[in-house]
């Protein structure tokens, strides 16, 4: 029996959902993170959870699962009651997880990533006949296509994905969560995603689809939960809602997109940053590219195509193993001291790990790359006074909220480290910018914010590196955008269709040159 | 039971934390002192007699602390900045091998030049020898526990050499020991009738200046970075290598002097048992002290303790003196539940 996801309104008579979650509360410490939360999700339907960074949406899942306990509220999964805290329970539920980083050993074949877990340890050999046509069954039901020979490691991000969804249904799941399923995709990738999932839905499943990003929702969910700090604020269908709509209720009020000026880069002084013939570590094959005063160059691509090396030669970290960077015609090489000291301001793009010092309090990281000048030291003495001076001014003019500054860094939520990162980086007004996923994970406030912080610099005349995976954002804010893919960069363009794009980032331009 | 993250540790916690430690650990070793056959209250009662209770017993533990003081500083300055220098024992020697072979009576110098000279030798030569496990942890990414660690005794068999040959006293009717510090260049005692010496200022003096040096100044702050998170470090453009290089030698020279100091100020030639795991002992100091350099101060002066009023039990009631290696080890082991509970809250559920 198969039920469309548009199931017309009394056809098919009132049907129980096949997951019913109850006032689900979760404290952790003084934080609630999630509030009474009491959610639906119906046989055969693509129910979209929105939310932004610390919404709630991950103890959510984590309680359903059976990682958290909730502190109040009951689950009933097929209308019977699912024990608190056992992932096992919610396995046998038909629970299934695909989580948004694969959880795939890419040295084993796809059938025997699928098998892992699934046998018992005292059973000598495995059973892979049975297996493989079990596989089989379930690959041509849901029109999921993969060879089950293929090691794992030579497919490409949408595969691998479509292996995880396999590997899901293979163990009975009827309910899949899909936690951000497309953040690694190309556009492409993400439509073909979507079209599986109508399949899945079609065949009876439940779809919890998870994510941030608000058109995906629209495009692929019948419903969409929004939670806003940690409550569910709204339910809406996703026929009868907007764009607009969904992130005023995500965010609680409204969003502004930052505007770009009218003012076009100074193309005619030359460029200020030539980045010619550069590879780099072992992903990095060739890059060259140069970027004008005024301009933010943009680069895309599926994340681990070379554009974290290629952000480590632009900040100094790590050396070229072939070409030159040069910034107003001189060649620049060396360390990070000398790339900061040559006007270069660089934002991380793992903020937390590499962007601040977390056990160190907040002016001390607002001094890192500064501690050493005439203003901050003397004779080798640190003066605290000056440091906390500059320290506050970065908190006042980038908005900055923490408790004070000798609180700890790792004290502050990300948006607001974000916040000190960039405000280090800019107030000392840097001639050259690098910004490697400066809003990844940050709620759509702080997304505007530091896109207005990277146009107003922009404005006055610095020259821009934004590597960003969100095509939305660097459609919105770059100048031109380039590709990068298997570690070469493509020619840049100041106008791309998204259909275009998403075949350059799946590397179908470098197949044609 | 649950553990949670606080996010913020109120002083009482904080202060609350050490003394709980030490009250635990001797409810602990209460047991053994019962298992040994001896009343628990007259037990420890000698104990803190034997360590604290008289001119003598003061003395003597202070001599003890002095050696333990600058190795657990040696550690905690190398342990903030994440280079897990384990070699002190053999940087310790080290120095005081060089002490003595300056201030053996072999250089006819005015004893001004001598004295500094003998602290500078002891001192550069425990730090020389960190200077091969820190490069190769630099350049080569060789893991420096093991390095140090092994390199303890290939110290200590060079000094056993030296004490059999070139460095060994022809007075000593054979004994494998090195010819006495000439009594100009001994360190001066601080008390009458006591051992203590002004290695004990010091070692104090330099606990209250790595103290500055850590919260004031930018090698201080450098250190900090690069214990606390060394890929932002680099990223913000610290040296990490360089700073990684000088908190090395610091942590071996602050060894090396532990070392001049005991043959300079206590024991008067070196000897292979001279010290009795001093290097180790460190180790465990800066870890009681949670690293904290004036925390070393006190750190010493309790371990020295325990161990000097043990003795003290073990000859006046028969409890055996390795209760101090007990209640050594239990208070550090208490001490690194206690630092997490100022971290984190038990909860209950």
């Amino acid at each position: 029996m198969t039920i469309a996801h548009e199931a017309p309104d009394g056809a098919t008579g009132p049907q129980a959902p096949v997951l019913r979650l109850r006032g689900i509360t979760k404290h952790f410490g003084a934080l609630v993170a999630n509030d009474d939360v009491s959610l639906e999700l119906e046989r055969g339907e693509v129910l979209g959870l929105l939310g932004e960074n610390g919404a709630g949406k991950s103890t959510l899942v984590s309680v359903l699962f059976g990682h958290y306990v909730a502190d109040a509220g009951s689950i009933e999964v097929f209308e019977q009651p699912l024990p608190p805290g056992q992932p096992k329970a919610a396995l046998a539920a038909g629970i299934g997880m695909v989580h948004q980083h694969f959880t795939l050993a890419d040295n084993l074949s796809v059938l025997d990533n699928i098998l892992i877990g699934t046998e018992t340890l005292w059973q000598p050999f495995s059973r892979r006949r049975g297996a493989r046509e079990k596989l089989a069954r379930t690959a041509t039901q849901f029109g999921l296509a993969v060879d089950p020979d293929a090691r794992v490691a030579d497919l490409s991000v949408g595969e691998r994905q479509r292996v995880e969804i396999l590997k899901a249904l293979y163990r009975g799941a009827r309910i899949l969560i899909l936690d951000e399923p497309t953040a690694v995709l190309t556009p492409q990738e993400s439509q073909a995603l979507f079209s599986t999932l109508r399949t899945l839905v079609a065949d009876g499943l439940s779809i919890l689809f998870i994510s941030h990003k608000l058109d995906e929702v629209l495009a692929a969910c019948r419903r969409v939960a929004v939670l806003r700090q940690g409550r569910l604020v709204a339910v809406r269908e996703a026929a009868s809602t907007s764009k607009a709509e969904l992130a005023e209720l995500m965010v609680g009020r409204r969003v502004e997109a930052a505007q770009r000026d009218n003012a076009g880069p100074s193309v005619a002084a030359g460029p200020l940053l030539a980045v010619v013939n550069l590879a780099a570590g072992a992903k990095l094959k060739r890059a060259q590219f140069s970027v004008a005063r005024g301009e933010i160059f943009g680069i895309a691509g599926v994340s681990g195509n070379g554009q974290a090396e290629l952000a480590d030669v632009l900040c100094g970290l790590l050396a070229p193993v072939r070409g030159e960077i040069r910034v107003d015609g001189r060649t620049l090489a060396g360390t990070p001291h000398a790339f900061i000291e040559a006007g270069f301001g660089r934002v991380p793009e793992d903020r937390a790990a590499v962007g601040v010092i977390g056990d160190l309090s907040i002016w001390e990281n607002a001094v890192a790359e500064r501690y050493r000048d005439r203003a901050f030291s003397h004779l080798g003495w640190l003066d605290r006074t000056q440091a906390k001076v500059r320290a506050a001014r970065i908190v006042a003019q980038f908005d900055v909220r923490c408790s004070g500054l000798d609180a700890p860094a790792r004290s502050m939520s990300g948006g607001n480290v974000q916040k000190l990162i960039l405000g280090r980086a800019l107030i000392s007004e840097p001639s050259v910018i690098v910004a490697n996923q400066p809003t990844w994970g940050l709620d759509i406030g702080a997304v505007s914010y530091v896109h207005s912080q990277l146009l107003a610099a922009r404005s006055r005349g610095a020259a821009i590196v934004l590597l960003s995976e969100d095509l939305d954002e660097l459609f919105a804010i770059a100048d031109r955008i380039a590709v990068m893919f298997h570690g070469t960069l493509s020619e840049a363009r100041t106008c791309w269709s998204v259909g275009d794009i998403g075949l350059a980032m799946a590397g179908a331009e470098a197949a044609q040159a | 039971m649950r553990l949670e993250q606080r996010t913020h540790t109120p002083y009482a916690v904080a202060i609350a934390a050490p003394v709980c430690a030490v009250a635990f650990t001797l409810l602990l070793c209460a047991a053994l002192i019962v298992w040994a056959g001896a009343p628990v209250g007259r037990a420890y009662i000698v104990l803190f007699d034997g360590a604290f209770g008289s001119r003598f017993a003061i003395g003597e533990t202070l001599t003890r602390a002095t050696p333990l003081i600058l190795t657990g500083l040696a550690a905690a300055v190398a342990f903030r900045a994440r280079f897990y220098n384990i070699g002190a024992e053999g940087q310790l020697y080290l120095g005081a091998l060089a002490a003595v072979a300056i201030g053996g009576g072999g250089f006819a110098a005015p004893s001004v030049v001598l004295f500094p000279l003998m602290i500078a030798a002891g001192m550069a030569a425990g730090a020389m020898w960190l200077l091969v496990p820190a490069l190769a942890k630099s350049r080569l990414g060789v893991d420096e526990v093991v390095t140090t660690l092994l390199l303890n005794f290939v110290a200590l068999l060079f000094v056993s050499m030296m004490l059999d040959g070139p460095m060994k006293d022809p007075t000593a009717m054979g004994w494998p020991q090195s010819v006495a510090i000439v009594s100009d260049l001994e360190f001066g005692k601080l008390l009458e009738r006591s051992r203590v010496h002004s290695g004990l200022i010091f070692a104090v003096v330099l606990a209250v200046a790595l103290w500055v040096v850590n919260a004031r100044t930018t090698f201080g702050y450098e250190m900090r970075a690069v214990g606390a998170n060394a890929r932002a470090a680099r990223f913000a453009g610290i040296a990490v290598d360089r700073v990684m290089l000088k908190t090395a030698l610091l942590s071996g020279a602050l060894a090396g002097l532990a070392g001049v100091g005991e043959v300079a100020g206590r024991a008067g030639y070196l000897t292979l048992d001279m010290s009795p795991g001093y290097g180790y002992s460190g180790i465990v100091i800066a870890m009681l002290a949670s690293l904290n350099p004036l925390g070393v101060v006190l750190a010493a002066i309790f371990v020295a303790g325990v161990i000097v009023g043990a003795d003290s039990m073990s000859r006046v009631i028969g409890v055996p003196s390795y209760l101090a290696d007990v209640i050594v080890a239990i208070s550090l082991l208490s001490m690194l539940v206690a630092t997490m509970l100022t971290r984190y809250k038990l909860r209950w559920s």
